[in-house]
């Protein structure tokens, strides 16, 4: 059986062109080949997704700007090809064709702005000059015959941070609203939103090190890897990665081992804690609650806190980290995190990186990745924190402290906790912040999403060869 | 100040680094050498198939296959008749 790589055919063409802008770059041709990907990719003469090749083909001339770093003048990491938006009509609340026309008529009661009317045959039609959008006649419709048109990006940020844009009506991202969290990039079916890449960093890493003779290149893998690349071995994965260039793998998992460690010391000295590993969360908090930015912990995310100790012993070693999220490519701007990760690429771009370079990852040896334990693995997963600190409470004998944690699942739940601990009404005492629906197995750089996801990381988490959160870290901590 | 690594990497963590990091740490001890021992975690000394054990990192030199069968000898020869 042919296992797919992706979940979507947006993610294959985005793929293809990033395949393609890393074999140039690999092979040192990029800048005479720059201008021919588009037509390597779509070779014609029949178009096969919009009006004509050569809107395709200038469509993923944005694309290859994009997999090289997108526009340098924008400091988000998401952007919006224009001309790759389809400007899908932007309805709100309308009725179909399932109104029979009744005689209730609960639409037009429940309506306050008296923007409900009938025409001769009974059906109902909305007044857009009066419609404010709230949504009660779709409820009450006994057909469910009023349905929300809204397009599928602003329908997927639930920050409110996509709009139209005045003039060429293509989605507009708001920079001082917008957590990078990448939902828009996976669900916009034309894949007019995209996610910087930082490839070429990656390549230029890979050839300076040169065999990691110049420097040693390291990379941090995050757990939620268990749920990708399912048609081969995890160690087969890790020989690629070697196979690539990289002196050794290392599991961001265990970072994590070091923050619900520390967080749990945190939680018990300050009574009142967010998580801090999901990037956009931390970003949301910042941005739509700042009274609750000191909140905040203050430990370095999972990635930040291995590749921080990674540092301390080589300085000169640099780290690139692979995971599934986009909001991770603007962490690793912040001057807490810059000293630390030198790159960070989805799980999207390493598929890409591989088959770049031909590397069949089925006929590789299978390698070994083992540090973390259970509690640092299953961080991937939503309550997967939460477990954690709940854990490390109880490795470190703490019996005084009633913990009361509310774990969030998708930027909603967070809202929802965050807008009750601004109030002071919220009854629980930490937050644990996932952006992405099911956690980071939801993220927006997966190849794949499935329901088995949550069960894979589980499952890697009991591979672990340490049990214990203590038993994890002692190797990094107390030792000298 | 000698410096004395072990590897982490998944390898040796597999084939037993948290063992030699405690047999480390009490030679160390009960030598009295905290002053002149410096111990820290290596995230990989690349000999990942040498031998049957971990590999350590005695300043400059790397020792691969440290078992606690032959940690004793090792740490004779390496570290305590040098420092």
């Amino acid at each position: 059986m042919k296992v797919k790589k992706f979940d979507t055919k947006v993610q294959h063409l985005k793929y293809e062109v990033l395949r393609e802008v890393a074999r140039h770059a690999f092979d040192g041709t990029l800048l005479e080949h720059y201008n021919d990907i588009p037509k390597t990719i779509v070779k014609g003469p029949k178009a096969t997704m919009r009006c004509c090749i050569y809107k395709e083909r200038a469509i993923l001339a944005e694309r290859v700007k994009l997999a090289t770093g997108g526009d340098k003048s924008n400091p988000n990491v998401i952007e919006v090809i224009d001309i790759a938006c389809d400007e899908c009509p932007l309805s709100g609340y309308t009725v179909t064709e399932s109104c029979r026309g009744c005689i209730a008529h609960r639409c037009e009661e429940v309506c306050k702005r008296g923007a409900i009317t009938f025409d001769d045959q009974l059906k109902a039609h909305i007044d857009k000059d009066k419609c404010v959008e709230c949504g009660m006649c779709a409820k009450v419709c006994p057909y469910s015959a009023i349905v929300n048109q809204k397009r599928p990006c602003e329908n997927a940020c639930k920050v409110n941070a996509i709009s139209m844009a005045e003039g060429t009506k293509a989605a507009h991202i708001d920079n001082d609203k917008c957590i990078s969290c990448g939902a828009c990039v996976y669900q916009c079916p034309f894949g007019a939103i995209s996610d910087k890449s930082y490839i070429l960093d990656v390549i230029q890493m890979i050839k300076d090190s040169d065999h990691n003779k110049n420097f040693k290149l390291h990379a941090v893998v995050a757990p939620s890897i268990a749920s990708q690349f399912r048609h081969v071995k995890l160690g087969q994965v890790i020989s690629g990665l070697k196979e690539m260039g990289f002196y050794s793998v290392v599991e961001a998992a265990w970072g994590a081992d070091l923050v619900s460690y520390r967080e749990s010391q945190e939680l018990v000295e300050k009574g009142f804690l967010t998580s801090s590993c999901c990037p956009a969360f931390v970003d949301y908090i910042k941005k739509a609650f700042p009274s609750l930015v000191e909140h905040i912990s203050h430990n370095l995310s999972p990635m930040a806190s291995i590749a921080q100790c990674m540092k301390q012993q080589d300085e000169a070693c640099k780290i690139v980290f692979i995971g599934p999220c986009t909001a991770k490519k603007a962490e690793i701007k912040l001057d807490t995190v810059s000293p630390y990760i030198d790159s960070a690429i989805t799980f999207e771009e390493l598929q890409a990186l591989f088959d770049a370079l031909e590397i069949d990852l089925e006929h590789l040896p299978v390698d070994v990745l083992d540090n973390a334990s259970y509690f640092g693995r299953i961080f991937a997963r939503s309550g997967g924190l939460t477990d954690a600190v709940a854990q490390a409470l109880k490795e470190q004998g703490v019996t005084d402290f009633e913990f009361k944690p509310i774990a969030c699942d998708g930027i909603e739940a967070c809202k929802k906790a965050l807008m009750l601990a601004s109030k002071n009404v919220l009854p629980n005492n930490f937050i644990e912040g996932m952006a992405c629906n099911g956690g980071c197995i939801g993220g927006a750089g997966c190849l794949t999403h499935g329901v088995k996801d949550k069960n894979e990381v589980d499952e890697y988490g009991r591979e672990a060869f340490e049990e214990t959160i203590t038993d994890s870290i002692s190797v990094l901590i107390n030792h000298s | 100040m000698m410096n004395v690594y072990v590897c982490v990497g998944s390898s040796c963590h597999l084939k037993g680094s948290y063992d030699i990091i405690n047999l480390m740490k009490e030679q160390i001890a009960s030598h009295g050498l905290e002053d002149k021992v410096n111990l820290a975690a290596a995230f990989c000394l690349g000999k990942c198939t040498d031998g049957d054990g971990v590999s350590i990192k005695v300043e400059d030199e790397i020792v691969g296959g440290v078992n606690p069968a032959n940690f004793n000898e090792i740490f004779k020869t390496y570290i305590l008749d040098r420092v």
